[in-house]
């Protein structure tokens, strides 16, 4: 019971496929201007990690290891069609807006980097579960990320007016900052200071140590 | 011509492919504490993005777009949904057939490129250069400009930033920042100042 719980919350916060694994950045960043649009890609690279990972789990035994990364490609390539073509068929505006970043889920490398460390050593229901597991790490840095960036840039959580700007008779200020790319890049970037404060195992080892002053003068 | 020069210069800065829309990412962070690493990759990248999005802009037209079946006899059918597999595969077999070539013809470069050239078919850039040309509907001679000037302003930005990193290592970064959180606001940073381009009008 315990490994279940470990495999499914511990790349929530202490093994994040963003924060401390670096993969899966990419769309992390881009999709996340407002709180809709990144929940709808969370849930697209949820579904689409575990499904892969239980598939190439499933037929982990027969793939030759020469051919593996062809075969993970197509799995995950197929699974992609079918979210991109179902999110077309029923949610057209938000498809419209994550563009391209729909399909780049297939070389989003949470996807594959999860089908090749975890699925080809592991049984099918733990890599179904290690996918889901992994969707909800990247899952929970994206909404944090979204929120913020649309509570600060346009005063709206999910579409809904929070704070009243001042276009509209209220008092908020927007900042317009927060919805372009670079405020992504600082509230990720926080996000990971937040975090390693918090876990401090994470945090990475200077390579380059600055020496003590020798002397009490060089320091003024 | 003149708009061939002016997508040429937009994809470069306007629209650097990871400044302003964070494609290929994973490897611009990972792969960018060296200047030299860095410059290496991005040759290769600049080689793969020239090849690969024109030959996928000639499948996109004369096979996957709708109607483009037409000299088959088939005006009706419209295969656009493969194209996320046919990408993917032109890609990793084109790296394949660079990798062979190098490897015979020009072993120095092939020596360089080492690793990265293998690691570039997961490079989000490459796919989502061929994205977007199917996107903005490129014809052949764009594509072609436009693959190579996407593969000039990543490889300038991940010059740039393993620039930047050479001399960060020295500086004292508060613990909970060190590595992958400073980088991060250091890119930040990067694409404010791109930003700076955005009002440019060609």
């Amino acid at each position: 019971m315990s490994d279940v719980k470990k495999v499914l919350f511990g790349p929530i916060l202490s093994n994040n496929p963003i924060a401390l694994q670096i993969l899966g950045i990419c769309s992390a960043l881009a999709v996340t201007s407002s709180l809709s649009v990144s929940l709808v890609m969370s849930i697209a690279l949820t579904l689409v990690t575990a499904f892969s990972n239980l598939f190439i789990a499933v037929i982990r035994s027969h793939i030759p290891n020469s051919i593996r990364i062809i075969v993970q490609m197509i799995i995950i390539a197929s699974l992609v069609i079918v979210v991109d073509q179902v999110l077309k068929a029923f949610a057209f505006e938000i498809s419209k807006q994550l563009s391209v970043f729909v399909g780049l889920i297939i070389t989003n490398c949470i996807v594959m980097g999860r089908a090749e460390a975890y699925a080809m050593k592991n049984g099918p229901a733990m890599s179904f579960l290690d996918g889901i597991g992994n969707g909800l790490g990247y899952s929970a840095m994206l909404i944090i990320v979204g929120f913020f960036r649309e509570l600060l840039g346009a005063g709206k959580l999910f579409g809904v007016p929070v704070f009243e700007t001042v276009q509209n008779g209220g008092w908020y200020q927007p900042n317009g900052l927060m919805l372009l790319p670079p405020s992504a890049f600082f509230v990720i970037g926080l996000v990971i200071w937040a975090l390693r404060a918090y876990k401090k195992e994470q945090v990475e080892e200077p390579e380059f140590k600055i020496a003590k002053n020798s002397r009490s003068q060089e320091a003024l | 011509m003149e708009h061939l020069i002016s997508l040429f210069i937009k994809a470069v800065f306007v629209e650097n492919m990871a400044l302003a829309f964070f494609l290929g990412m994973c490897t611009f962070l990972a792969l960018s504490k060296k200047v030299e690493t860095a410059i290496g990759l991005g040759i290769a990248v600049v080689i793969v993005l020239a090849v690969t999005v024109p030959v996928n802009n000639l499948l996109y037209q004369n096979l996957l777009a709708e109607g483009a079946l037409d000299w088959a006899g088939l005006p009706n059918v419209d295969l656009s949904f493969l194209g996320l597999l046919s990408y993917i595969g032109v890609i990793a077999a084109i790296v394949q057939i660079l990798e062979m070539t190098l490897d015979k013809y020009m072993p120095a470069l092939y020596n360089a490129l080492g690793v990265f050239l293998p690691l570039i078919t997961v490079n989000c850039a490459i796919m989502g250069a061929s994205l977007f040309m199917v996107e903005r509907d490129y014809n052949f001679s764009e594509s072609l400009v436009y693959g190579v000037g996407a593969g000039i302003g990543w490889a300038l930005a991940i010059a740039a930033l393993a620039g930047i990193r050479e001399k960060l290592k020295y500086s004292d970064v508060p613990a909970g920042l060190r590595g992958l959180g400073i980088t991060f606001i250091t890119v930040g940073l990067m694409s404010l100042g791109f930003m700076s381009f955005s009002g440019v009008q060609l």
